[in-house]
């Protein structure tokens, strides 16, 4: 690991003016230290935040929650009220690595958690993400994890999450606070971004910005479900998965939120998936049209080509359940 | 250098390290205490899973100076010869290792596990979200599974774990 200086952040004001004189947050670390230790990333200065007052769960005006960018992944999947009412996003959470990474994991640390590709782990490989403009061995390598949908001719990583695809069904909103002291307020399907021409760019943060919480909105009616396929039972990164919530109105579809996740640079959302769905009537040749629409412009590389008839798989499944309310057909 | 007040298994310490120095480093090389196992180094492998603060976590990929006035707790401080914990004990009853490197990161994590599951925390393979009334094999498995056992001593781990959980079989 190369030297670096260390601060502890004083308050949010002191941290993100630390940050926009180009130091780097450090909460739980589980990410950063390991990229670190390899010297795929390698920051000057860390400013730890771990110790802000960010960690609360409270209830919003509205009856939405507000996630602290501080909660740890343990605390926000055991928290009772995201059980009870936001029961995809406990799942989505509980899904993801170990429980040690969960006790030391951040909800805003969660949503930077860099890709997973191993050629960006790989210092002695160009790779376009971690070095821009020294090309992409995954390309043309071995590339299982990466992405279907979205990619670019300069990257086909993917964002390796679990709670943030989750949120992205929920339609959560990312609270940031900036080197000017103002907040803003983004919502999650924007905060990520997909790789273009600058695949260095995870999501949307500039020097300076600090996350601060995630808003989820009042908990919406209908199943929620989350589906996720890997290579290994646990402790694995999502090849494909499916965050849901569905409300049937009778036996048709009343409204369909659906996020995926290792398919892309960031949590995918298909609006006009969504739109097909509703008012319809469920049915195999209805979630067939689903996955078609989905998967159109889907694209493999080789090593990940069957993620495309998996993830028509995953989400045929998904809709079937989601939409079975039980009364005999 | 970082100057950090640790206490670890009651004992307070002092130490004067590099900001880079890992909460792993500083335990096993600062403090003398090589009961914790570096096996990966990158939080993958659970052989270095340490109690800080209640919370069992991997003392790899968290930085010492991070920890400035936590209480640790780690294998050396849940029992010793004569006096083991029930987990160790039980470990030892099930034959619950073969070289042992991954033992005191099996025991550490699965001593922070029980309280989880105590707490009504659920996980990935609950039926109901609102937590099990049983530690089953499954659920001891998922729970685990941030530790890895290379000899593949896992039926014994989960006899030894069952045992002290009170689960069922």
């Amino acid at each position: 690991m190369k030297p670096f200086a260390y601060a502890r952040a004083s308050d949010p004001a002191d941290a993100t003016a630390q940050a926009a004189a180009d130091a780097t947050f450090i909460a739980g670390g589980t990410n950063l230290l390991d990229l670190m230790k390899l010297e795929v990333m390698a920051p000057d200065r860390l400013v730890d935040i771990s110790r802000l007052d960010l960690a609360e769960i409270t209830e919003t005006d509205d009856g939405g929650l507000r996630i602290g960018a501080l909660v740890t992944n343990s605390d926000c999947a055991a928290d009772v009220r995201v059980r009870q009412r936001y029961p995809l996003l406990s799942r989505a959470i509980l899904a993801g690595a170990s429980g040690q990474l969960r006790n030391k994991a951040t909800t805003g640390g969660n949503l930077c958690q860099r890709t997973r590709c191993y050629y960006f782990y790989d210092t002695a490989m160009p790779c376009n993400k971690r070095e821009p403009g020294s090309g992409c061995q995954a390309m043309n390598g071995f590339n299982r994890i990466h992405a279907i949908l979205g990619a670019s001719d300069s990257c086909i990583a993917t964002y390796p999450g679990d709670m943030a695809v989750a949120m992205t069904a929920l339609d959560a909103e990312v609270e940031i606070e900036g080197a000017d002291g103002e907040t803003r307020l983004v919502p999650i399907q924007e905060f990520h971004v997909l790789p273009g021409d600058s695949p260095e760019k995870d999501n949307i943060l500039t020097a300076g910005d600090l996350i601060t919480a995630v808003i989820l909105p009042p908990p919406v009616a209908g199943k929620q479900i989350y589906r996720k396929v890997r290579d290994r039972a646990s402790y694995a990164f999502a090849l494909c998965s499916v965050a849901a919530v569905v409300e049937m109105d009778g036996g048709t579809i009343a409204s369909a939120a659906l996020a995926f996740g290792g398919l892309a640079h960031k949590p995918w959302r298909d609006e006009d998936v969504e739109a097909l769905l509703v008012g319809k009537k469920p049915s195999a040749e209805l979630f067939g049209k689903a996955a078609d629409q989905l998967l159109a412009q889907a694209k493999g590389h080789g090593s990940n080509d069957f993620k495309i008839p998996l993830t028509r798989r995953v989400l045929m499944s998904v809709l079937q359940e989601a939409t079975d309310t039980g009364a005999a057909a | 250098m970082e100057t950090t007040e640790l206490t670890v298994n009651g004992k307070s310490h002092r130490l004067e390290a590099d900001s880079r120095v890992t909460l792993l480093d500083a335990l096993r090389n600062h403090l003398g205490l090589t009961g914790t196992k570096k096996g990966c180094d990158h939080g993958q492998c659970g052989a270095c899973t340490v109690i800080v603060e209640g919370r069992r976590i991997n003392s790899c990929l968290t930085l010492a100076c991070m920890h400035d006035g936590d209480a640790i707790t780690t294998i050396e401080g849940l029992g010793e010869p004569g006096n083991l914990s029930d987990l160790q004990a039980a470990f030892v009853a099930h034959d619950g290792f073969q070289c042992g490197y991954c033992t005191p990161g099996q025991i550490c994590s699965a001593t922070a596990m029980i309280e989880e599951a105590k707490a009504g925390w659920p996980s990935f393979v609950s039926d109901d979200l609102a937590g099990p009334d049983a530690l089953s094999d499954e659920e001891i498995s998922e729970r685990m599974s941030g530790n890895l056992c290379r000899c593949a001593a896992y039926p014994n781990i989960i006899n030894a774990i069952r045992q002290v959980a009170g689960g069922q079989s």
